[in-house]
């Protein structure tokens, strides 16, 4: 089974890269850029049957920092 | 008794030696090098080092693959029975990431890699790491390190700072840090946490090009507060 994790930074967390990235985009002649915020998208190949407890533990405990930021889980059964 | 101190070496640390070396001259004995890869710890440790580099590359967060290494567990367990754990740089990010120490280290908000010599203030002169320095001091120390920008929600900081668990403030725009927060204690004072690096600091306040001294008093008052009687 396939599951993809998005991290996303919390709100209220500073996001350099973002606010870079949003600079660069009004550089290039954008209009109407609000925001930019840069997460991280992680492709999981399970062994199907993996429940999504399991899947939050592996986000718990490596794939997300929980000080900093967020994850949802796209896939599970 | 001889001090007794273990420097752990990551893939992809390089401060490692620095800090043998800076021990060794402060304490008169070698350190002891551990390997990630080593299950338990020497016994008997005075105090366990984890050095500056780039752990693991920095894949996926700095500090987060060296954070679930077999050797972490042992240090996580040793910090827990009270053995004295410091870290710096790339080993403050992985003391983080393995929850010895509130916040995290995002991203310098400048988006650049900062490398040079700082000036901080010792906010805590009574941990068992800073007790040779005086309170509200200010000290130079380099440092060198793209995610230094130290972060804890509102609650944590207030925490730390009523707490006194921040043992060093930059004295000068460094990073982006809250608070300008540079170096923090555990509750127990015995883990310290800190991006500037004082194991390139301990060489001579005669010649600023070796960093200058001001990072010597660190390591001389562990090995007063830690070494074994």
């Amino acid at each position: 089974m396939q599951v993809r994790v998005l991290v996303r930074l919390k709100p209220g967390v500073l996001d350099p890269q973002g606010r870079a990235v949003h600079h660069a985009l009004e550089g290039l002649g954008f209009a109407g850029v609000e925001d930019v915020r840069i997460g991280r998208l992680i492709e999981l190949d399970l062994a199907d049957g993996t429940d999504e407890a399991t899947i939050r533990q592996m986000c718990e405990k490596l794939l997300a920092n929980t000080v900093i930021e967020s994850f949802t889980i796209e896939g599970a059964n | 008794m001889a001090f007794r101190a273990a420097v752990i070496t990551f893939p992809g640390s390089n401060c490692d030696r620095d800090m043998a070396s800076a021990i060794a001259a402060v304490a008169g004995v070698p350190a002891i090098r551990v390997w990630h890869g080593d299950a338990e710890l020497p016994d008997r440790l005075d105090l366990v080092a984890l050095p500056g580099g780039f752990s693991y590359g920095d894949y996926l967060r700095s500090g987060a693959m060296a954070a679930t290494s077999p050797i972490m567990r042992a240090v996580v367990a040793a910090a827990e029975r009270g053995v004295p754990v410091l870290g710096v740089c790339n080993g403050f990010q992985v003391l983080t990431e393995a929850r010895l120490l509130p916040g995290a280290l995002l991203r310098n908000a400048g988006q650049r890699f900062v490398c040079r010599t700082v000036a901080l203030t010792v906010e805590n002169a009574a941990s068992p790491f800073t007790a040779h320095y005086t309170a509200g001091e200010t000290i130079r120390i380099p440092v060198a390190h793209h995610d230094g920008n130290y972060y804890a929600d509102t609650e944590t900081l207030d925490m730390l700072e009523g707490e006194g668990r921040v043992a060093f403030r930059y004295a000068e725009g460094c990073n982006g840090s809250a608070r300008d927060i540079a170096g923090v204690l555990s509750a127990n004072g015995r883990v310290l946490g800190m991006m500037p690096h004082p194991e390139r600091a301990i060489e001579s306040a005669a010649v600023p090009a070796l960093g200058g001294a001001d990072g010597r008093r660190l390591f001389e008052s562990a090995l007063a507060s830690f070494a074994a009687a």
